[in-house]
């Protein structure tokens, strides 16, 4: 057993905060540090930065852009940007869609595709989710019916990740009623702008506008958008789904956090005391930093197996132990930081009230509250996390 | 950066689960826990045949030069079988005070005897008001003639009244928690003036409270010639508390495991409770806190040997409360989703349960290791 880097992840950790530090515009860095939203205008000029370094697709094959790291070398170039931070790729192209056109689309379709999903030229979303398709979501019903050289496709889609965004869209749609729920789906790409597609915003509690409503009216798609072969579309997900497990216990984020909050702690309150110095807190504090640092060596661990096996491509069942207790830390984290605020958390951010006024306390204050109420959403995305003990339970325990 | 063992570590976790295995089943336990001797002397010889009391030893000292991931290995099976045998007390902790603490003479010739298996030793340190504290020793050692007078006494020292050898912390100057002034002796078991009061402990081992009467030992007693031995002691405990870990870490193991063997099997509404939501949920959440239990055991022995102390301490705290954390979690999980048969003496969960409990109260528990790294800078750097 070896707990330190090699020298050559070491040099490459240094390369990549190098790189970060010297490329990455402040303002993008501040919006981050202050858990406040950054704009597509961001995302798009960060990914074209990466980009031109050759670094916006990391995990992809080489012949298709990729930089051919090593699972370990992935993880720290995650790690550095979580931690600058810096804004994380956009996932619905680089690691959702992109993966899925590599490995089951055609030529054409990945001539096509990659190279725009690569500089953020066009920006993807997720077609997953249903009004009756969630946890379970092999009950998707949102209809593609062949109709000569194309599909009609109707039916909605809901929690659609800035959906008022995109570019394309990818989505499960079924093909067949007629056969098991899981064998009539199919997997198909639709360009945003064809006529019939209706997009209505979900404000979420925090008051932001991230997650959409979809609506699918008699919108016509012409056959070569489909991915693989019609019907094997829940096989495309699966895949898609058990793809993601360097970064999804996003430990850099939660460290991000804990390092923020140790020095917002160390600042005295209006009534001169400081919350480091109150043994409650430092007690959640420090518990908090431990059992993320047990994470951090459970998720090496799951990488050190992976670089061992590299191409074994079975979903590993740890990957649900690094999404529930890292969900769980990515919470946690934002609790102590309404700690650390305290009554401060009450107003209303200058956007909801409309407003230029001068904010009320801190001036980082206001971002506290709606980031902790957003932040519950991780327990409930990406398999919720009672899916994910549900996973254990079979795949690990087999009962 | 890799968590793998090496071919040789793979042979010896499976030599030393193959001798539990065969000798060491739950049954063998408490025939063991409840004898006279309260070990077992015949499994203590095959340990020595199979060279696990030779193994942190170094090879000039009569052992194989094994280091801390060794004794995880063997400290995890060890937990894994609910062993009641001192291997921590006298293996890891006797080497460990024997690598850090005595002149080589006095090195060579203990350690090739507690290698052979012909000595058993035991550290004797707690006082009745020390708490977890390691500084604080009153226990007295006075200079006197060609050696020293010791007059004290010594409380919940783990299998005190079975070895043949103690290893005993004394004041040799200074304030009663003052860190300077402790030494450590070596004294016979039998020594004059020495009283051992051995008892049964929850978790099936023995121990002993221990009162030293004008005890007199030669002045090569003192280990080291070290007056000033409590970085000794630090060190000594982080290692302990290391393999502590690892046992932990194994204990667990098998508890989850017997219970999700019981929840294939017992059968309910005319199906295996395994296959109701809100056990299967609870199963999972002891995985959980078993793999982040074993991920920090991983952590403190790795960095249990660190020649920076500050930090070998820091990582070293933060296990021990994880630890604690799952076993107490683990601990308690098991006995409710084994229902009523976990409340029974006669089945082994609920003895996993008292185990992890006592590991949760030893060398430290969560609070003390809080309070130890309150004002540490942050474990995460």
């Amino acid at each position: 057993m070896e707990l330190e880097f090699t020298s050559d992840e070491e040099g490459f950790r240094k390369e990549v905060r190098d790189f970060i530090h010297e490329k990455l515009p402040p303002s993008i860095r501040q919006k981050l540090i202050e858990a406040r939203r950054t704009s597509k205008e961001d995302l798009v000029q960060w990914t074209r930065i990466l980009h031109a370094k050759g670094w916006s697709t990391p995990r992809w094959p080489t012949e298709f852009g990729g930089t051919g790291w090593s699972p370990i070398k992935q993880y720290i170039f995650l790690e550095e940007l979580l931690s600058a931070p810096a804004p994380e790729l956009l996932p619905f192209g680089v690691s959702m869609v992109g993966p899925v056109i590599y490995t089951f689309g055609n030529e054409q379709q990945k001539k096509r595709f990659l190279p725009k999903i690569a500089n953020l030229e066009e920006w993807w979303c997720q077609g997953f989710s249903e009004p009756g398709a969630g946890s379970d979501l092999a009950a998707v019903a949102t209809k593609a019916v062949r109709a000569g050289d194309h599909y009609v496709i109707n039916g909605q889609k809901t929690w659609t990740s800035y959906a008022q965004y995109a570019d394309w869209i990818f989505c499960l749609c079924r093909t067949d009623t007629t056969v098991k729920k899981q064998e009539g789906i199919s997997f198909i790409l639709i360009d945003m702008k064809t006529p019939g597609i209706t997009v209505r915003p979900i404000q979420t509690i925090d008051g932001g506008v991230e997650v959409n409503e979809v609506f699918f009216d008699d919108v016509k798609v012409p056959i070569e958008n489909l991915v693989g072969q019609e019907n094997k579309g829940w096989d495309y997900a699966k895949f898609l789904l058990s793809n993601e497990r360097v970064g999804i216990a996003r430990i850099g984020v939660s460290k991000a956090r804990l390092k923020r909050l140790r020095e917002l702690a160390a600042i005295a309150s209006p009534d001169g005391t400081r919350m480091i110095d109150k043994p409650r807190f430092r007690d959640r504090l420090v518990d908090t930093e431990i059992a993320l640092k047990a994470l951090e060596i459970t998720q090496l661990r799951v990488l050190s197996e992976d670089a061992r096996n590299p191409n074994s491509g079975k979903p590993n069942p740890a990957s649900s132990v690094l999404k529930i207790r890292g969900s769980e830390l990515q919470q946690a984290t934002t609790e102590l930081l309404m700690d650390v605020v305290g009554p401060y958390a009450l107003p209303a951010t200058k956007h909801l009230l409309g407003s230029n006024e001068p904010s009320v306390g801190p001036d980082w204050a206001d971002a506290v509250a709606p980031h902790y109420f957003n932040t519950r959403k991780v327990s409930i995305y990406g398999g919720s996390n009672e899916i994910q003990r549900g996973i254990i339970a079979k795949a690990i325990l087999g009962l | 950066m890799n968590f793998d063992f090496s071919d040789e570590q793979r042979m010896l976790q499976e030599s030393v689960q193959r001798l539990l295995n065969d000798n060491y089943d739950f049954e063998a336990r408490q025939k063991i826990s409840t004898s006279d001797a309260g070990f077992s002397p015949e499994l203590w010889r095959q340990f020595a045949e199979l060279g696990l009391t030779a193994l942190p030893f170094s090879e000039e000292d009569g052992g194989i030069g094994g280091g801390a991931e060794e004794i995880m290995i063997v400290m995890e099976a060890l937990g894994k079988a609910l062993s009641v045998e001192p291997y921590l007390q006298s293996v890891v902790i006797a080497s460990s005070i024997l690598r850090h603490g005595a002149s080589s003479e006095q090195r060579a010739t203990l350690a090739t005897a507690i290698a052979e298996g012909a000595l058993r030793v035991a550290f004797a340190h707690a006082e009745t008001t020390s708490g977890y504290h390691l500084s604080h020793v009153s226990t007295s050692a006075i200079a006197e003639g060609s050696g020293y007078l010791l007059n004290g006494s010594k409380t919940l020292v783990v299998h005190g009244g079975i070895v043949d050898k103690l290893i005993v912390s004394a004041r040799l100057s200074g304030g009663i928690v003052e860190p300077n002034g402790i030494g450590l002796f070596l004294i016979d078991a039998n020594a004059s003036g020495l009283a051992i009061q051995s008892y049964v402990t929850q978790d099936g081992m023995r121990a002993a409270e221990i009162t030293l009467s004008d005890v007199r030992v030669p002045k090569v007693a003192l280990l080291g010639e070290n007056t000033n031995a409590f970085s000794v002691i630090q060190q000594v405990c982080d290692e302990a508390i290391a393999a502590l870990c690892a046992e932990a870490v194994g204990v667990m193991d098998a508890a989850v495991a017997s219970t999700v063997a019981y929840l294939k099997t017992r059968k309910q509404f005319g199906r295996a409770i395994g296959e109701f939501q809100a056990l299967q949920h609870k199963a999972s959440d002891m995985v959980v806190e078993l793999e982040q239990a074993r991920s920090m055991a991983m952590y403190a022995t790795m960095m249990s040997r660190s020649n920076d102390a500050s930090q070998r301490s820091r990582s070293v705290s933060a296990a021990k409360i994880q630890i604690s954390r799952s076993a107490h979690f683990i601990g308690q999980a098991c006995v409710q989703l084994h229902g009523g048969v976990g409340m029974t003496m006669e089945y082994q969960i609920g003895h996993y349960f008292k185990r992890l409990t006592m590991i949760e109260k030893a060398f430290g528990d969560t609070d003390h290791h809080r309070d130890l790294l309150s004002h540490a800078p942050s474990i995460l750097i």
